[in-house]
């Protein structure tokens, strides 16, 4: 019986997308959140926290009801692009970028605040411009944050299940996530299907994982600075 | 020649206020640059936030601040940091950990436009030594080599100024002694003006011609190390300067039988144990106010070789039993005796007397080199700067 693994690579790709946006975005949202002293930053850490405490499906269904024709946000992309955000991939990737902020930002807010200022301090009194600082120095010093960040933010992408079920549905080459597609076959008590989507993503987030340990061991553990 | 007697020398001044809750900066320096100035004061009082408001890294800084004709900061104007071209030198290094000892050292050098260059990467490895270590990763490296390479590091950006934050702090005895020298070379062969920030005495005396005395957030003077450490009315805030004068002399011969050094200065001659510098180089002595003695005639048969004519300037308040008075020797001199002597001899201001120090007073750590003047005579491993000099 031939397999559709569809379902698999539509998920990997969705989760790549995710993390590239994620950091892009979070990014500097996690400098911001490392650096100031406004008073805004606890709400602005709180609400960046949120998708970790609320169950997806309410994270879905408000998602839902904003990218939904009638949403605010799905209401102004209909009448500018001719469709709204639900059901479609670009859909489950906004909601994703949003589901998974959390998971790519506090790694590498923490890297950051663990770099310090101290080294942005030495590239500036080294003539460097801040973006040059910031590009050779800080990131480069917070890789650990980067790697953390994008392999939490893959691998959550990849498992959420409540959010897509909400956002996305379930149609094929379009929304069928690998989540989806495994709960389906074991609804349908297709064992075989269920188990070779499922062992394919087992050993595929195993190679992920391996691979990215053992990089990231390749930079000796430095104590301090 | 100490900075603050030297009209070529780059002139900083700096008006600064800032406040920060429970503390204060309200620091007025107008000082001649060059060789080592050392900022001195205690712990907390300062020192290192006026250094950083020179850097341009404490925003909230207020006042003027201009060096060598240029206004760094004043009420419309703020020089970002990496424009003032003040190197800094951190006392925890600062280093890049992503980098190897090259990428850092190089890392100011690649910025800064080639026609502003002075100093080629070449040299300045040679002077610090670095060559063994330019391929290493700077987790690997010493306390003692970190700071080498932040040295390096900030000379290579061409500073016109360099900044330096307690740079010995985090290291013992030992690698101190190792570092000093490659500090002085680079005041010295490098012609680079540097502001040094210490609390420690000991640096202070081997390295610096000039001295800030910073107290509670204000510069409370500044001048030659001579000048400064030895006015009476800066005793309560120099702390443990006071445990002595400091005095500059020059090495004026050796008797290699007797293993003794004669130095001299403005008063004569004082003898101390045999130094390795060469005739002619310059040094700072500290002679311990407890070391001197003092006497109303010439003593005759003693093992007191050092004998100083002069007179009593002052005698200073109540310290207990015990007195400090101040002698003119040719230069300053502080003696602590006991109250009661001062009595018995009757010492009141420009009475004539003998300052009687001990000559193993003058003791290898109260030894120091200043700048610039001696470090020509020291080619050992060095070629010859390239440029200015």
């Amino acid at each position: 019986m031939p397999f559709d693994f569809e379902p698999l690579w539509l998920s990997i790709e969705l989760a790549a997308i995710t993390v590239a946006i994620l950091l892009a975005v979070g990014t500097p949202i996690a400098w911001w959140l490392a650096r100031t002293r406004s008073r805004l930053r606890v709400a602005v850490e709180a609400v960046v926290a949120l998708p970790l405490v609320l169950p997806p499906t309410v994270l879905g269904f408000y998602l839902l009801l904003m990218l939904g024709p009638g949403g605010p946000l799905g209401g102004l992309l209909l009448s500018v692009t001719g469709s709204s955000l639900t059901f479609s991939f670009e859909g489950l990737v906004f909601a994703s970028t949003i589901y998974s902020l959390p998971f790519v930002v506090q790694p590498v807010q923490g890297a950051f605040e663990a770099v310090g200022r101290g080294p942005l301090e030495a590239a500036f009194a080294l003539r460097a411009r801040a973006f040059d600082a910031f590009f050779t120095v800080v990131v480069p010093m917070a890789r650990r944050g980067f790697i953390t960040g994008g392999v939490l933010g893959f691998a959550h992408t990849l498992g959420e299940f409540g959010v897509v079920l909400m956002v996305g549905g379930n149609i094929p080459g379009e929304t069928r996530l690998i989540s989806i597609a495994v709960f389906e076959h074991v609804e349908t008590l297709n064992y075989p299907a269920a188990h070779a989507l499922s062992a394919t993503l087992l050993g595929f987030c195993f190679l992920v994982l391996l691979t990215v340990y053992a990089v990231n061991r390749r930079f000796p553990v430095h104590a301090g600075r | 020649m100490p900075a603050a007697e030297n009209p070529a020398a780059p002139r900083l001044e700096a008006n600064l206020r800032l406040d920060r809750g429970d503390f204060r900066l309200e620091a007025s320096l107008d000082a001649r640059l060059s060789g080592v100035t050392a900022v001195f004061g205690p712990s907390g009082c300062g020192k290192t936030t006026l250094l950083r408001a020179i850097a341009g890294l404490e925003r909230e800084a207020r006042g003027r601040i201009a060096f060598d004709g240029t206004v760094w900061q004043d009420d419309r104007t703020f020089i970002p940091t990496r424009e003032r071209r003040a190197g800094l030198v951190f006392q925890d290094a600062r280093l890049f950990s992503h980098l190897t000892v090259r990428g850092n050292i190089l890392y100011g050098h690649r910025r800064t436009p080639a026609d502003e260059r002075i100093f080629q990467p070449e040299t300045v490895i040679r002077l610090m030594a670095l060559e063994p270590l330019l391929g290493r990763r700077v987790s690997s490296l010493s306390g003692g080599e970190r700071q080498r390479v932040s040295f390096a590091r900030a000379v290579l950006a061409t500073p016109r100024l360099l900044l330096m934050d307690e740079p010995l702090a985090s290291l013992d005895q030992d690698r101190k002694e190792e570092i000093l020298p490659f500090i002085e070379r680079l005041a010295g062969e490098l012609a680079i003006p540097t502001l040094y920030v210490s609390h420690e005495i000991d640096e202070v005396v081997r390295l610096a011609s000039d001295l800030v005395l910073v107290s509670d957030g204000r510069v409370v003077a500044s001048g030659p190390i001579e000048e400064v450490s030895n006015r009476f009315d800066l005793r309560s805030y120099a702390g443990r300067l006071d445990a002595g004068s400091i005095i500059r002399m020059r090495v004026a011969g050796h008797d290699e039988e007797t293993g003794i050094t004669r130095f001299a200065f403005a008063g004569g001659e004082v003898i101390g144990p045999r130094v390795d510098l060469p005739e002619g180089a310059a040094i700072n002595l500290r002679v311990r106010s407890r070391d001197v003695a003092i006497a109303l005639d010439r003593p005759g048969r003693t093992s007191i070789l050092n004998v100083l004519p002069g007179r009593v300037v002052e005698i200073g308040p109540n310290d207990g039993p015990q007195a400090h008075v101040l002698l003119d020797v040719g230069t300053a001199l502080w003696a602590r005796i006991m109250r009661r002597s001062v009595n018995e001899l009757e010492l009141r201001p420009g009475r004539p007397v003998y300052a009687l120090i001990k000559a193993v007073a003058v003791d290898r750590r109260s030894l120091g080199r200043p700048t610039a003047m001696d470090l020509s005579l020291e080619e050992r491993d060095a070629a010859p700067p390239d440029g200015r000099r």
